[in-house]
């Protein structure tokens, strides 16, 4: 049994000599101890017996890659990372291309090992802070920091390129790095009392942690995932965490709330331009593969600050050629019930949840189609912006179409109808039949029963609002 | 060792006097400390240190909806000649990351939320009543280097409303990495938003001091555009793209054949777009997007999902931002960046009557399962760019699989190793030990592959 000391934790040189003689001796991995500085790893290692190995023995080569590897392999903290790059070593030397199989067990596991280290230097280089304290002639930057692994050393030159005109330390629990503009120089290791307690400049970086962090779009997971807790210790900013989460649905709550109430421009004044924008955007839309055969897209029409909105299915033939809803059949028996219930149909915004006709050529004629789910999908779109502007305290769904676009989901007419819902974006809602459906009904006692309902329907909806 | 006081281990390189701690209270060190180092307690100081982080309070808001914060993939500099302060590599570093998952790289505000433009989604517009704030150029500097010294951030990103014209803002924000570079030879990373309309010179000097220059197309369809940001132009946005492209091409040539030629935004240009504000379908963004990343040479496109900006206009519904939308576009994005998909075949991922990106599984899963007949796929055979069509393969287990199958073929707990999850590629792969036959004809194979939806709790701490 063979005992090899390596002087540091992070001495990679040392490391090398030692593999390079043992690996030319042919020691295999089973015969070598190795352990750092004079803390013995092994209890039964007996004497250290570092005894001379046989007379220089050939040179041989090693892959780039394994270098690279064990570079950082070396600074991990993993007590068994020399043993294991050793026996990687005299691996190499019988299978010289063992680097490029990735899926080799033990090649693996110092990839991970190198992966884990790297990591730890993006993040000392991420997350340390420097808090400047005052000294003869300047100031000098001193941060406290505490690493997984062994890699503070290997980190210098990444703080000396960066801050070569500012005096800095670095405090860590192994050693401490100290820069004075012109060298630098090792202490020994110190401990979080050391480092200095705060800097007045740390409340403006928490003013700005603070503000930059959108409430409206919580993602503590992606934090978590990239800031894990054990950084948070020396990090300033993050002691605002616990609050921010807190407050943050209660901000954006209220983010919604004041724009909602109190909208600086009120109903009819810039609502009215920005609703002949958005239909003239409806106008040229390509959302779904209905605009293709269709004559045009039929938008919805009424006063912008209407308190009652009524949707329907879909423009029928009529509709698609005039540019405007409810002209056809379906229109016209809309128009009688609107009547009869005693609402002003021009008080009320009309539209459709879909805003092209659907329809399959039979002979000379278009005969109603039935919009999908992907097209209703498509079209909600439109329907949310419309209701974004209008804004109506009530709004009457007719037909299932028009149900699914406004609440997202299938609703059973009979199951919801005759009561006041709500609509998942705010705003209540009343679901009755499509006024085609009367026009289909065969039975004349029935369809005039029907049509009573609807009125009914009508009527009970625009007392909500009255 | 770790008993020692800080003034022993400070003694160790440096022998002198042991002092304690005291916080600056010096003389000679400018900007930022000035306000707060000045004798606590009087009015006026008080005054003026709420003074600043009031604005900064504002300004930062403020730019919050821009998501870019990269600080990667610019020249490399350094400042180890003792003269100025900074460095980049070639990898940016995430200093911190917000409650948002948002990585917190620069220190991103704008030089002032006044505007005289009226866009509706924008919080900053004329007709908006924030509270506004206006910092100087000076102000930027100071807060910038306070900021780098303790190592709190990358550099700066600075944007701007636009205040009196655009020329005017243009040399504002210019001035600013002017100051940064030339008085103070700040090495870190600049970001810089352009103004469109503003003097092709003044954009060639900010790519001057800038590793990078944006300018925002701020909607994916022109019609959208005109509704909501009536006073832009997309011809002239895009006038101005390729303005930057192509001094970003004169200095690459002029670099090429003298050495010390002036670089010209080493870190190229990037844009963003606003995601859920207009009428566009994921198709047409992703179509979009791939003609900017071709006709202007862009680095980034980013999405930002529109989300509900206090004192919103009126003309925007007020919803939760779609995030899952904008994680998905970004994904569309990164398979045409980094994965070989051409764009019409990640808009074939996308729902066709609807053409949008499915929500609950990616667009690569989304695109394997829309062709079925394409997979398995034997991973010791295939070809590189079909390796990378297997959903749960990323670039980097691609190309170990390269590597390795050359020396043996390889088995699927070979493969296990070598990627994240091996359940989620099982069935769309073959290996030495591993055939999916059963799997791969299963009409039901969409919820074996698909991400377990967590069930939220209702009383969560």
């Amino acid at each position: 049994m063979r005992v090899v000391t390596i002087p540091e934790p992070d001495d990679f040189d040392a490391w090398r000599d030692a593999a390079r003689d043992l690996a030319a001796a042919s020691v295999p991995p089973d015969d070598v101890v190795w352990q750092v500085g004079d803390v013995p790893t092994d209890l039964f290692a007996g004497e250290s017996n570092t005894r001379a190995l046989p007379g220089a023995a050939p040179a041989f080569g090693v892959p780039r890659a394994f270098l690279d590897l064990a570079r950082s392999a070396i600074l991990s903290r993993e007590p068994e990372r020399f043993a294991l790059l050793y026996t990687l070593l005299t691996r190499l030397r019988r299978e010289p291309k063992l680097m490029e199989d990735r899926a080799d067990r033990l090649v693996r596991r110092l990839e991970e090992m190198a992966k884990a280290v790297r990591r730890d230097i993006h993040k000392m280089r991420a997350f340390l802070r420097f808090r400047e304290v005052a000294e003869e002639g300047g100031s000098r930057y001193v941060a406290w920091f505490e690493p997984e692994h062994h890699i503070v050393r290997a980190n210098a030159a990444f703080f000396v390129n960066r801050f070569a005109s500012m005096r800095w330390s670095i405090l860590t629990p192994e050693l401490s790095l100290h820069w004075d503009g012109k060298a630098l120089a090792q202490g020994p290791g110190a401990t979080r009392g050391d480092a200095p307690e705060g800097d007045p400049t740390e409340e403006v970086w928490k003013t700005y942690y603070a503000s930059i962090f959108n409430p409206a779009r919580l993602k503590v997971g992606a934090m978590l995932k990239e800031m894990p807790r054990k950084y948070w210790k020396n990090m300033p900013e993050t002691a605002l965490v616990p609050e921010l989460l807190a407050g943050a649905q209660a901000r954006e709550a209220q983010m919604i709330d004041t724009a909602r109430t109190a909208a600086p421009s009120p109903k009819g004044t810039n609502s009215m331009a920005a609703w002949q924008a958005l239909r003239e955007e409806a106008l040229g839309c390509t959302r779904c593969p209905l605009y293709a055969p269709a004559t045009q897209t039929v938008f919805g029409e009424g006063p912008i600050d209407a308190e009652m909105m009524i949707v329907g299915e879909q423009p029928g033939d009529q509709e698609d050629l005039a540019g405007r809803p409810f002209v056809g059949p379906a229109g016209q028996v809309f128009d009688r019930a609107m009547a009869a219930a005693e609402v002003d149909r021009t008080r009320v915004y009309v539209t459709n949840a879909v805003k092209h006709f659907k329809f399959e050529p039979r002979g000379k004629r278009r005969i109603h189609a039935k919009p999908g789910t992907g097209e209703i999908e498509a079209c909600r779109w439109w329907i949310g912006q419309e209701l974004a502007l209008v804004r109506p305290r009530m709004t009457v769904a007719m037909g299932a179409t028009a149900a699914r676009s406004l609440f997202g989901r299938t609703m059973t007419i009979s199951r919801e109808r005759g009561r006041v819902l709500d609509l998942p974006d705010g705003g209540a809602a009343w679901i009755t039949v499509h006024p085609s459906y009367l026009l289909r009904l065969p039975d004349k006692v029935q369809a005039e029963e029907e049509f009573a309902r609807f009125v009914e329907d009508l009527r009970a909806a625009a007392k909500v609002v009255a | 060792m770790t008993g020692a006081t800080f003034a022993q281990v400070l003694s160790v390189p440096a022998p002198g006097p042991a002092r304690p701690f005291t916080h600056v209270t010096s003389p000679g060190i400018t900007g930022l400390s000035n306000l707060v180092r000045l004798a606590p307690g009087t009015y006026i100081e008080r005054m003026a240190q709420l003074d600043t982080r009031e604005k900064l309070a504002i300004l930062a808001d403020a730019a919050k909806y821009d998501a870019s914060c990269a600080s990667s993939g610019t020249a490399k500099r350094n400042s180890a000649d003792g003269k100025g302060i900074g460095s980049t590599e070639g990898m940016g570093i995430c200093h911190a990351y917000a409650p948002d998952g948002r990585c917190i790289s620069l220190l991103k505000i704008l030089l002032t939320n006044s505007c005289i433009f009226d866009c509706h989604y924008c919080i900053n517009r004329k007709s908006s009543n924030v509270r506004r704030a206006r910092f100087t150029a000076d102000e930027v500097v100071e807060l910038t280097l306070a900021f780098y010294r303790r190592n709190y951030i990358e550099g700066l990103f600075l944007s701007s409303g636009i205040i009196r014209s655009p020329d005017y803002t243009m040399e504002q924000l210019v001035e600013v990495a002017r100051s940064l570079r030339e008085d103070h030879h700040f090495r870190g990373y600049i970001h810089l938003k352009t103004i469109p309309d503003a003097d092709p010179e003044l954009v060639r000097l900010a790519g001057v001091h800038a590793d990078r220059v944006s300018i925002n197309v701020e909607l994916p369809t022109a019609g959208g555009l005109k509704r909501l940001a009536p006073e832009k132009d997309g011809a002239r946005i895009e006038g101005a793209m390729a303005d930057v492209k192509a001094s970003i091409a004169d200095s690459r040539d002029a670099t090429r054949k003298y050495k010390s030629a002036p670089r010209f935004a080493p870190a190229g240009q990037s844009t963003q777009m606003i995601v859920g504000a207009d009428a566009a379908t994921d198709g047409d963004i992703v179509k979009r997007a791939s003609t900017l990343y071709d006709r202007f040479g862009l680095r980034r496109v980013y999405y930002s999902a529109f989300s509900p900006i206090p004192d919103a206009s009126a003309v925007l519904p007020l919803r939760r931002p779609p995030l899952m939308r904008e994680h998905r576009l970004y994904q569309s994005d990164w398979l045409m960046r980094f994965y070989d998909y051409r764009p019409d075949e990640v808009v074939a991922a996308a729902d066709p009557s609807t053409g949008m990106l499915p929500l609950d599984i990616d667009p690569k899963l989304a695109w394997a399962l829309r062709f079925r007949d394409r997979f398995p796929i034997d991973i010791n055979r295939a070809p590189r760019e079909m390796l990378l069509r297997v959903p749960g393969l990323g670039v980097k287990a691609v190309n170990a699989i390269l590597t390795s199958r050359r020396w043996r073929r390889l088995r699927l707990d070979d493969v296990a190793r070598l990627t994240v999850s091996v359940t989620k590629i099982r069935p769309f792969i073959v290996a030495e030990d591993w055939r999916p036959v059963m799997l791969t004809d299963r009409a039901d194979l969409k919820p074996l592959v698909t991400p377990k939806r967590e069930q939220l709790e209702l009383f969560a701490a």
